[in-house]
């Protein structure tokens, strides 16, 4: 069995990696009702002899569980969430040698965070994710949560990821990359964000972007189901999905909700690393199957059972449902509309009591509404993993790479150059040492031609193109 | 004589469990079978051919698992232990902690070489357990990274080790849909390769077989268990005890062998489809009658029309009259025709002896530059198998297999055209090249079954 380190970086990405280790405990508390220390929790537990007092304890293989320790870095360069997390009942799942933290924060500003603050803490990230790495004895892939509006998570986050690859250059790397709303209250968020990336598409494996506004809307909505009060349209109390219910953490915080839809991203996509099924999916299978080209590596996912209805006994119609919902609107974690883009390539993790023949009839139904890229009109890649996520029968993460993502960009291109072009906040950036404009126009045209690449694409979308013409053999 | 199975990959691993149930199920029922000395001379055969005779208890079966990530293979050693009935030897598996994530470059050119010593230690332990080896059976699927990348490394490897013995590989070729979606180039991957080093790849498609499940076994969800099972039936009825042409008196000692020489008389011909009849829900069995002459005749007509199972197949199909031109029999193809190289009918159960064969003997049915008495071969056994009263298999080398591998490399093609995945080869060290140069195999050997 393989392990998973997760690094998370700034306030975002310790909250919702926070998120994510609250549930994958409660995950496995579920499944591991004898509370032995299986394969399944070692791909991001460890299991740790606390009485040994060097600090971080030493390993035991199998057995009962003595004290979990989660496979996790958390880079902050403030103190407050970390703390507050350490202060938290998840405190005892990580240990001071995985923190790194500072006090003053980057001040919202991606080259404080990836120049100062990179550059400094270069060394002692490097030697905790080592020593991270050293607790596992085959390290397949690293996530790395940040998001891309602040200062921290988008500049010293993009920067962890270069140095992942310098030192792990085998190991995949997965971004979960959280994307500001266009009403941000950080004005400089289009500039870190162009130029976090830069750096993303330069040097992930694959990213996976979530909007802010789509959580909102997601919660919003979820929201005003429950409380809508319609008999048969009541939110289950025990679903993971919005409430921290069920899991160590009390009540739950504002950002808690949205925090959890990403963590459950998480969970869902590496549950098929963790437990067994049908059709294993592995995890370096995801970016094998959905990255025809290396720099189109961005995801869009979608989530169901998102908005869940009580009922328990989810008679085929609603399994049915279930995958009709994934290509909805309304369940994509980015603001897009992928039935309506082109599709290069789309991949369904289902969990639960799902057999091949229900993806099979499923995929059949749903593909002549989708437009897949004309080389790749057989583009579906499946996975089956038994064990269902707590308090459901099944669920589906859908994974596409898909055109949708373009117009996102292309948003978040425009905000830039408002600011860009009046130079606005410019020179917060250029005073810090090694900052030059040419960073700038670097990343705008990076992400100029990723999207002039999608739109290439897009322009085949309706085009019937002709089969290429096979290779001739002398008869 | 034995055989030793290898069995890679998820698809292979699941497969080769299945496989060893049937063959010792069905065995285990012959030796109740009457005339009681008939059953256990087939039984001693069945074990012989494919279990070690443990001195504790369970036999074990000839086989070597390989994959590159463990849940699996524990799954299917324990899924063995809980037959009862048999077992995977101890230490008679490889498995490493992390898969090959689909790729087939990392498979063949990463853990292969890397793992060839060990995995080359395994199978040489098993083949010194038998008194006299028939050959290799490697069963893996052809999409995903181990099963093809490190299968094929492996097959060549068992070609160098063993320059002499029989290897059929036994493939499985995936959804047309769904599973991988780069299967197409792993497929063409592996089967350009395995065209250079093995005797014989005999074929099951997915699709066929899930059409089988939905259509004659009545099966609501079908799982992929479910498919494994139809095709270890088929597998089974293939690979258990029965007398050929040459061994009325007694089971073929050579199964191999006699395989290959009837199957595979030319090198530029190797791929192997297979078609049985009849399967149905177990329930249904004991209400069921079959004849042999309307067995075989459905069988004929599978075999002319190129179906893989009897419901559903066109009867407007059929065979040109000896001596017309090729022209007529391109004509024919045309409209669905199948035209053979060779088959090898196997009837088992009833009053087999009774069964006439005859339609199979007819020249039209073959390509014309092979006598049609050698073209077609018959292997009998009077017991029934795996509960089946009487059971029909044809595996045949014909056309029959043209139109998906033409299917699977029209795809491959098309993705190559746009250089889409390319890079995640190179990065293991298949070039442009590489791809090319199967690319240009394959179609050589799609243009060869064309002008059959």
């Amino acid at each position: 069995m393989t392990q998973s380190i997760v690094v998370q970086v700034g306030q975002c990405g310790n909250q919702v990696g926070c998120r994510f280790w609250d549930l994958a405990l409660r995950e496995h508390a579920h499944v591991n009702k004898k509370g032995i220390y299986d394969e399944a929790l070692s791909s991001f537990f460890r299991n740790v002899d606390t009485r040994r007092s060097d600090g971080e304890g030493c390993d035991i293989a199998g057995g009962k569980i003595r004290s979990l320790k989660a496979r996790a870095v958390l880079v902050d360069m403030e103190e407050g969430v970390v703390n507050e997390i350490l202060q938290g009942p998840l405190g005892d799942v990580f240990d001071s040698t995985q923190l790194i933290t500072d006090v003053s924060g980057s001040g919202n500003n991606w080259a404080t965070g990836h120049r100062v603050y990179g550059s400094a803490y270069r060394e002692r990230i490097v030697e905790r994710v080592r020593r991270a790495a050293e607790h596992c004895d085959c390290l397949q892939c690293f996530f790395l949560i940040h998001s891309m509006g602040g200062g921290t998570g988008s500049g010293l986050g993009s920067r962890v990821l270069t140095l992942l690859e310098d030192e792990f250059p085998e190991v995949c790397r997965m971004v979960t990359a959280v994307y500001p709303s266009a009403e941000d209250d950080v004005i400089t968020s289009p500039y870190n964000s162009v130029l976090a990336m830069h750096e993303l598409t330069e040097h992930a494996d694959c990213v996976l972007p979530v909007e802010n506004q789509s959580l909102v809307d997601i919660v919003n909505k979820i929201r005003h189901m429950a409380h809508s009060g319609k008999p048969g349209c009541v939110i289950r109390k025990d679903s993971t999905l919005i409430s921290g219910q069920g899991g160590v953490t009390g009540p739950a915080k504002p950002f808690d909700a949205m925090n959890n839809i990403v963590a459950n991203l998480l969970l869902n996509l590496t549950s098929s690393a963790r437990f067994e099924g049908s059709l294993n999916m592995d995890l370096n299978e995801i970016t094998m199957n959905l990255v025809p080209f290396p720099r189109l590596h961005y995801l869009v996912s979608s989530l169901t059972p998102l908005y869940t209805l009580a009922d328990v006994n989810i008679p085929t119609r609603r399994l049915d449902q279930m995958f009709t919902d994934a290509f909805s609107k309304e369940h994509q974690l980015i603001r897009a509309d992928p039935k309506h883009s082109l599709y290069l390539a789309c991949a369904l993790m289902v969990r639960g009591n799902v057999q091949v023949s229900d993806l099979r009839r499923n995929i059949e139904r749903l593909k002549p509404s989708l437009h897949f890229v004309s080389w790749n009109q057989e583009g579906w890649k499946t996975g089956l993993c038994s064990v269902p996520p707590v308090g459901h029968l099944h669920s589906l993460l859908a994974l596409a790479n898909n055109t949708c993502v373009k117009p996102t960009f292309i948003e978040l291109r425009e905000r830039f150059m408002k600011l860009y072009r009046k130079k606005a906040h410019l020179h917060h950036y250029l005073h810090v040492e090694g900052m030059e404009q040419g960073c700038f126009s670097e990343a705008l045209s990076s992400l100029s031609s990723l999207i002039e690449e999608y739109s290439q694409l897009d322009a085949t979308k309706n085009l019937l193109l002709p089969d290429a013409s096979r290779l001739s053999i002398a008869t | 004589m034995s055989v030793v199975t290898v069995q890679l990959g998820q698809c292979g691993n699941q497969i080769g469990q299945e496989l060893f149930n049937v063959i010792s199920n069905d065995s285990n029922d012959a030796q109740t079978c009457s005339p009681r000395a008939q059953g256990k001379a087939y039984h001693a055969c069945s074990r012989e051919r494919f279990f070690n005779e443990e001195a504790s208890g369970d036999p074990s079966a000839r086989a070597v698992l390989i994959d590159m990530e463990p849940k699996v293979i524990t799954q299917t050693i324990a899924m063995a232990a809980k037959s009862g009935r048999w077992k995977y030897r101890e230490q008679s598996f490889f498995c490493q902690k992390q898969g090959s994530g689909n790729n087939w470059a990392n498979g063949f050119r990463v853990h292969g070489p890397r793992h060839q010593e060990a995995m080359g230690d395994l199978v040489r332990r098993e083949v010194e357990h038998c008194d006299r080896l028939a050959g290799i059976l490697t069963m893996m699927s052809v999409a995903g990274g181990t099963g093809s990348g490190v299968g094929t490394y492996v097959t060549q490897c068992l070609r160098d080790d063993y320059p002499h013995t029989f290897i059929l590989n036994q493939l499985t070729w995936p959804y047309c849909t769904g599973e991988v979606i780069v299967q197409n180039y792993n497929s063409v991957l592996t089967l350009s390769h395995l065209y250079q080093c093995s005797d014989a790849i005999l074929v099951h498609e997915n699709d066929a077989v899930h059409r089988i499940c939905a259509q004659l076994m009545n099966i609501k969800h079908i799982s992929f268990s479910d498919v494994n099972k139809v095709i270890a039936h088929q597998l089974g009825s293939v690979l258990q005890p029965a007398h050929t042409a040459h061994t009325q008196s007694q089971y073929s000692r050579n199964p191999m062998g006699e395989l290959m020489s009837s199957l595979v008389c030319h090198p530029e011909y190797k791929l192997l489809s297979l078609c049985t009849i009849p399967q149905m829900a177990s329930s249904s069995l004991p209400y069921s009658a079959f004849s042999w002459p309307g067995l075989l005749k459905h069988l004929r007509q599978m075999l002319i029309c190129s179906a893989r199972m009897e419901e559903g197949i066109d009867w407007q199909v059929r065979a040109p009259s000896v001596g017309q031109g090729a022209a007529e029999t391109r004509g024919m193809q045309e409209l669905g025709f199948n035209t053979s190289l060779a088959n090898l009918l196997i009837l088992r159960g009833k009053d087999v002896s009774s069964a006439d064969t005859g339609g199979f003997l007819d020249p039209a049915l073959y390509c014309p530059w092979l006598p049609a008495e050698g073209a077609i071969s018959t292997w009998r056994s009077s017991l029934p198998f795996n509960k089946y009263e009487k059971s029909a298999t044809l595996v045949s080398n014909s056309q029959s297999l043209l139109k998906p591998l033409d299917h699977m490399v029209g795809k491959a093609w098309n993705m190559f055209a746009s250089r889409a995945y390319i890079h995640q080869y190179t990065k293991f060290g298949i070039s442009e090249e590489d791809f090319l140069d199967c690319f240009t195999c394959l179609e050589q050997v799609i243009s060869s079954y064309k002008h059959l």
